[in-house]
């Protein structure tokens, strides 16, 4: 690596103007990130030791904190976003996988075609995709009304009234919007494996679902590891689906009785819809921080071990 | 009986790929479908051609001042491409190029503010912007997008594949450090430009958090806060709502379409 930068044996004047330049060039980037993400974060956190309504606020090291313990609206976030991560996280990422898989055998035809047409949905805005979807599962829609007619179910599934629908509405939303998109990280790893050894298993006699399991899954470790971080991360910070299918202006609540509340949209409520109150919001806002960072940290020691 | 097999694995390998494929694209054949049909039509489920195009594109027209919306949009999602583009391609070369120990650390400094979430900056960044006076102004939306570490890790990543002989070489002809970046480094990395300002254009298109918080008044709202609130009537003219759709999808999609290899390849920028 040293012989690719010439400063290290440039004159100590001319180290001095490179280093001069490096900071010239670096400086803009630097100033806006700390200016925009670094300093509002530590305001962040000085806010949530502050309670109190509006603008009158006072220090207060733990009233936020205990908050946290006993307030059901956040539990019932974190639980969503347990279901939705335990749930839809699996079945997106086996799904982009089967199709990974698939589109990667070079006899398939049409290959280029169909693997654009998976990838489509994560072109579109997030906004427009949630309202498409809003008008396709109201109540005598078009999926409820398909439904009807395969026979596949009796009466009308209440995807806008019921917690346990509305839940899955969301899942299938989010699962349409991302699956193409996992399923390029999928592609891109797979043609970067070497196909001599598949060739050597089929030979061997290993069948094809043996292949898969016991030399694609563990050969795309790191490429599933990191998009599960991203998944799990993308699913903490969920808001403008449960906000584009779930509310109306008529009220705040995300989907029947809350059932699809996310920490961003609670966080958006508490500081915009209710009684603003920045402290409090700001000390949930560290709960995603927290679970963002453990979860960093784990796919980074996991894929360091590797390498 | 083994080719039968085969056979029969072939025909459901393809059923699966041609029922994924239907489905993702699905929903933009309905709402191309929705925008000629009657809401009570979309309501109930109709799949076909309508009628009431020209009634969806009149109600939409009534609804929001578009072409002032469009233009927002529009505005909003070229300056901060050109921006970010601009910033973040001049710290990954200043990173890659001149390296230091120093500059190092802070790179590594950079690259945590990846990880924090944007429900966490939004309370500050919202007091700041009312400080400033930026409330219901496109430059509260554009200056927090500005500074992307991780477009910087994008542009410092491709600089590795960058020739340092055109450097060395353009240092000997006794050009300068700004003139080397602007008249070498740009021209060459064409392509990684590309790919960037795919993703970023994207990004900033389609950004609706934000705006919804900074962009209050109607005359700055952009397509995606129109998209969001014509649909979130408590009895929604749902063929005014594809017609947006479409006018918000339809950008994205032709650059899509336009670029695609550089669009894959800016998406996968980030696990190489």
């Amino acid at each position: 690596m040293r012989t690719r930068h010439s400063m290290d044996k440039a004159s100590p004047r001319l180290n001095r103007y490179f280093d001069v330049n490096g900071w010239l060039f670096v400086a803009p980037a630097v100033l806006l990130i700390a200016v925009f993400m670094v300093y509002p974060i530590l305001y962040s956190l000085w806010m949530s030791f502050q309670t109190g309504r509006g603008m009158k606020m006072h220090f207060d090291l733990t009233a936020n904190i205990l908050r946290l313990f006993s307030d059901p609206m956040l539990g019932l976030a974190l639980y969503n976003t347990m279901i939705f991560f335990i749930v839809q996280v699996p079945v997106m990422l086996i799904l982009a996988l089967l199709l990974a898989t698939m589109l990667d055998d070079k006899r398939v035809r049409f290959r280029g075609l169909i693997r654009t047409a998976i990838f489509l949905p994560c072109v579109s805005s997030l906004v427009a995709y949630s309202v498409l979807f809003k008008s396709m599962f109201v109540q005598d829609g078009l999926v409820n009304t398909t439904l009807l007619d395969l026979g596949l179910i009796s009466s009308p599934i209440p995807w806008m009234t019921d917690p346990f629908w509305s839940r899955v509405l969301i899942i299938i939303a989010i699962t349409w919007r991302w699956t193409g998109y996992n399923m390029i990280f999928y592609l891109a790893a797979l043609q970067n494996i070497d196909k001599s050894i598949h060739e050597a298993a089929r030979i061997d006699g290993v069948p094809a679902y043996g292949r898969f399991f016991f030399l694609t899954v563990p050969m795309l470790k790191p490429v599933i590891l990191f998009t599960t971080v991203t998944s799990t991360i993308g699913t903490l910070q969920l808001f403008d689906e449960v906000r584009n299918i779930m509310t109306s202006d008529a009220g705040g609540a995300a989907g029947p009785s809350n059932s699809a509340l996310t920490l961003s949209v609670y966080i958006y409520n508490l500081t915009f819809k209710f009684m603003p109150n920045f402290g409090y919001a700001a000390t949930v806002s560290y709960v995603i921080v927290i679970a963002v960072a453990l979860l960093s940290l784990l796919q980074f020691y996991a894929l360091r071990e590797r390498t | 009986m083994d080719l039968y097999f085969q056979r029969l694995r072939g025909g459901l390998v393809y059923l699966f790929l041609i029922t994924a494929a239907f489905l993702s694209i699905f929903p933009f054949l309905w709402m191309v479908l929705g925008a000629t049909n009657t809401s009570a039509d979309i309501s109930r489920g109709k799949f076909g051609l309508g009628g009431a195009l020209f009634d969806n594109i009149v109600s939409f027209l009534a609804f929001a001042d578009v072409p002032l919306i469009l233009w927002n949009s529009l505005k909003i999602a070229l300056l901060t491409t050109l921006f970010t583009l601009a910033v973040a391609s001049i710290a990954g070369y200043g990173f890659e190029i001149f390296r230091s120990r120093l500059r190092d650390r802070l790179y590594r400094v950079l690259l945590l503010t990846l990880m924090i979430p944007f429900a966490a900056l939004m309370i500050p960044l919202f007091i700041m912007m009312g400080k400033l006076h930026l409330i219901n102004t496109h430059w509260a939306v554009i200056l927090p997008s500005i500074g992307s570490a991780f477009i910087i890790f994008y542009f410092r990543q491709s600089t590795k594949a960058f020739p340092l002989e055109l450097r060395d070489a353009a240092r000997v002809d006794g050009l300068k450090e700004w003139q080397i970046f602007l008249l070498i480094y740009v021209p060459v990395m064409r392509s990684t430009y590309a790919a960037a300002f795919v993703i970023v254009f994207m990004t900033a298109w389609n950004n609706y958090l934000w705006p919804l918080i900074v962009l209050q008044s109607n005359d700055t709202k952009t397509i995606t806060l129109v998209v969001s609130s014509i649909a979130s009537a408590y009895y929604p003219d749902y063929g005014a709502v594809m017609v947006s759709a479409i006018l918000a999808t339809l950008p994205t999609l032709i650059v899509f379409f336009l670029m695609q290899r550089q669009f894959v390849q800016g998406m996968l920028g980030s696990v190489k």
